[in-house]
């Protein structure tokens, strides 16, 4: 059977917490742009809560947190939320400086890749692809079991 | 302006220049331009006829000499050296107290306070994810904590560099604690780093707290204040930085740079302020890429603008407003995570085009920057590298040694006239101020981060290590210097304590002054702010207060 879903996939590209280095963010954000996605973005600075009401709004397949200081160690914090707001369909990727000893607590709370500097376009724009997707999918398969 | 340059009669010039291209083209078939990052097509070979030496004096003049092109004082770095500022800030203020007494007693003459991302959001420790605090810079909020860090530090004898954006809370803490130690302010000496507002609108929004009105007329204060009452001390530096990290070419960053300069003078006079007496104490901070020479044509073609801007444009007469003093970073856009030692041999050539372009100030990027907070043994490898350059390399000897290149020269001249076009471009805009509000500056910057990502992308920029030269490599991220957990919970609550116990009578009443300086047009509102700070507000609540009377800073952000 197919449920293909052919509508662009959203894309909710941010930054939590108190830093503001955007110039990867807004990179990424035209990468994921050019390759035909529709990119939602933020300014730096946003509050969990903020991006909880906007993913939910905004209806997006995937978020990608952008981490150049130190606002990925909230973001386990982050996961629990959308968790509890019922976005465990939503996709998370982060990207930027991840010190590898913290690594395990993002991809324990549910982010599926961490990406470091010099991360490849074609690759970020595959996987975010990829996972759109699959996000979508699942969530098709969440309402048909919710709606046999 | 770009000038030709004058034939010299060179009997025989010609013929054998004739010679040298046939053979050139035989070598290089089909070669492709190459242009530097400004857009600059760059030439296999200059000579004689690409830049005479016809127009030395208009031009270059002699150091200390206008235009300054060759450099702003006479004897340069031969009989001063650049000062070594290193950026430190982590933690507590006992945490930074520690460091920056090493620091010290290793013989610095010049300090920096880099404070918390927390305060950089103008919220104190006690509204933040305690997780986040202080892992990018030292957590201060009052005028204790400045005691606390700058304990033993003989503030008076020691220039000081505080990333302080608008409104100035670390100067006034600063100012404070120096009247509590019975030091006279106009011994206090060193720079407001983070006081460009423009540049936070644009480019580092980090910095940006109160809106774009609001910004400028705090800034205006904050010169007033310290050209009354605080001589010795640099209200303003221009951050060409920003702009630079965010993605302008170095042409653009400096044309950027000077119009924002333009307008913060042209702010001053407006307000009847004695241009005279205000450009002598205006600094500039830039990035420094490792494309060496385009960075030594951009700051002497910068230094040379200025000093014409000043005199011409801005009408100052003394000769020390038409310095371009400048601090230099090397640029942490440049260093990369994969093989992170790579990054020495990066920050030696940044930190050499500096040097050879006659910086006043320099800060070298510790190798481990593009994936941490630096480590103490990082650090000293940084200074060391400033070291080597000074003391083996001996690049102190000879003051503007790349001047007379043709190369140089040539470079100078065009970057000088790319420079000037992005200054027309911005006139006509209305100016800086206008140019930044409307969203023009971020849509150039935006295009050039992209133009440059895309041909990194693409290979037609080289990065050894990132899209050349890569060799299989353990890429690990290693442990970050984390702030003891415990140390910042006692500090927490020792603050909250603070805030229960201090007089609130007063700090009412230093909030309302504040307040009604804000909402009225002529009291000056830094005064207000060191008023405050000294009965015991707190960043946090000062920044809150400014923003109720003068709006919130949104950056405006085009991406």
């Amino acid at each position: 059977m197919s449920n293909a879903d052919t509508r662009p996939l959203r894309v909710l590209v941010t930054k939590i917490g108190l830093d503001g280095h955007d110039r990867g963010s807004r990179i990424v954000a035209a990468y994921l742009r050019d390759a035909g996605m529709e990119v939602i973005y933020t300014p730096p600075w946003q509050t969990i809560a903020g991006v909880v009401k906007l993913a939910t709004e905004e209806d997006v397949d995937i978020i990608g947190v952008s981490s150049l200081a130190t606002d990925h160690l909230i973001v386990p914090k982050m996961m629990d939320a959308l968790r509890e707001a019922g976005l465990d369909h939503v996709g998370v990727v982060v990207g930027g400086i991840v010190p590898d000893e913290e690594k395990a607590a993002l991809l324990a709370a549910g982010v599926s890749r961490i990406f470091g500097p010099g991360a490849a376009r074609d690759e970020i724009v595959d996987f975010v692809a990829t996972l759109g997707r699959q996000s979508r999918s699942d969530r098709i398969d969440e309402f048909l079991e919710a709606n046999p | 302006m770009t000038q030709t340059a004058v034939q010299l009669p060179l009997p025989g010039f010609e013929q054998a220049q004739g010679e040298w291209r046939s053979q050139y083209s035989r070598q290089m078939r089909a070669e492709k331009p190459i242009r530097n990052r400004s857009g600059v097509e760059i030439q296999p070979l200059y000579s004689p006829r690409d830049w005479s030496g016809e127009r030395y004096l208009e031009d270059l003049g002699f150091p200390g000499q206008f235009p300054f092109t060759r450099g702003i004082y006479p004897s340069m770095h031969r009989g001063r050296t650049w000062t070594q500022r290193q950026l430190i800030g982590l933690g507590t203020p006992e945490d930074y107290n520690k460091r920056v007494r090493r620091i010290i007693e290793a013989g610095a003459t010049a300090i920096s306070l880099l404070p918390c991302c927390s305060g950089f959001r103008g919220i104190d420790c006690d509204e933040v994810d305690p997780v986040l605090l202080g892992t990018c810079g030292t957590v201060i909020n009052t005028t204790d904590h400045m005691d606390r860090a700058l304990d033993g530090v003989p503030i008076g004898e020691i220039s000081t560099a505080m990333n302080d954006p608008s409104p100035f809370t670390l100067l006034a803490f600063t100012l404070c604690v120096a009247r509590r130690r019975g030091i006279d302010w106009r011994s206090v000496t060193g720079t407001s780093n983070q006081s460009d507002y423009i540049s936070h609108f644009i480019a580092n929004h980090q910095f940006y707290r109160l809106s774009l009105p609001g910004s400028r007329r705090v800034l205006l204060d904050h010169i007033e204040f310290c050209r009354r009452r605080v001589p010795n001390w640099n209200p303003v530096s221009v951050v060409g930085q920003h702009m630079q990290q965010a993605g302008a070419t170095p042409a653009e960053t400096m044309g950027f740079t000077l119009s924002t300069a333009i307008q913060y003078a042209e702010d001053c006079i407006a307000r009847g302020m004695d241009v005279d007496d205000v450009l002598r104490r205006f600094t500039f901070f830039f990035d420094i890429s490792i494309s060496l020479f385009e960075e030594v044509a951009k700051f002497r073609a910068g230094r040379r603008i200025w000093a014409r801007i000043a005199r011409d444009r801005l009408g100052a007469r003394d000769p020390a407003c038409w310095r371009f003093k400048f601090h230099g970073q090397t640029s942490g856009v440049d260093l990369t995570q994969q093989q992170p030692l790579n990054n020495i041999a990066r920050v030696s050539i940044q930190a050499m085009a500096g040097i050879l372009s006659g910086l006043q100030s320099l800060h070298t990027d510790a190798y481990d920057e593009a994936i941490a907070c630096p480590s103490e043994e990082t650090a000293r490898v940084a200074v060391a590298t400033q070291n080597i350059l000074r003391e083996e390399a001996r690049l102190c000897d000879v003051i503007d040694p790349l001047g007379g290149s043709y190369y140089v020269e040539r470079l100078t001249d065009q970057m000088e006239a790319e420079i000037e076009g992005v200054i027309a471009k911005i006139d006509a805009a209305g100016g800086m101020y206008k140019a930044a509000e409307t969203g023009l500056v971020q849509t150039m910057i935006g295009a050039s981060a992209l133009a440059f990502q895309e041909q990194v992308d693409a290979g037609e920029r080289k990065i050894v290590g990132v899209n050349c030269y890569q060799v299989e490599e353990d890429p690990t991220v290693p442990p970050a210097d984390r702030p003891d957990a415990d140390a910042m919970h006692r500090h927490v609550e020792r603050f909250k304590a603070f805030k229960r116990e201090r007089s609130q009578a007063q700090v009412a009443r230093a909030l309302d002054a504040l307040a009604r300086a804000a909402s009225s047009t002529d009291d000056n509102t830094f005064e207000k702010v060191v008023e405050a700070v000294d009965v015991g507000v707190t960043h946090g609540e000062v920044v809150g207060c400014l923003r109720r009377e003068l709006g919130f800073g949104h950056p405006l952000i085009v991406a």
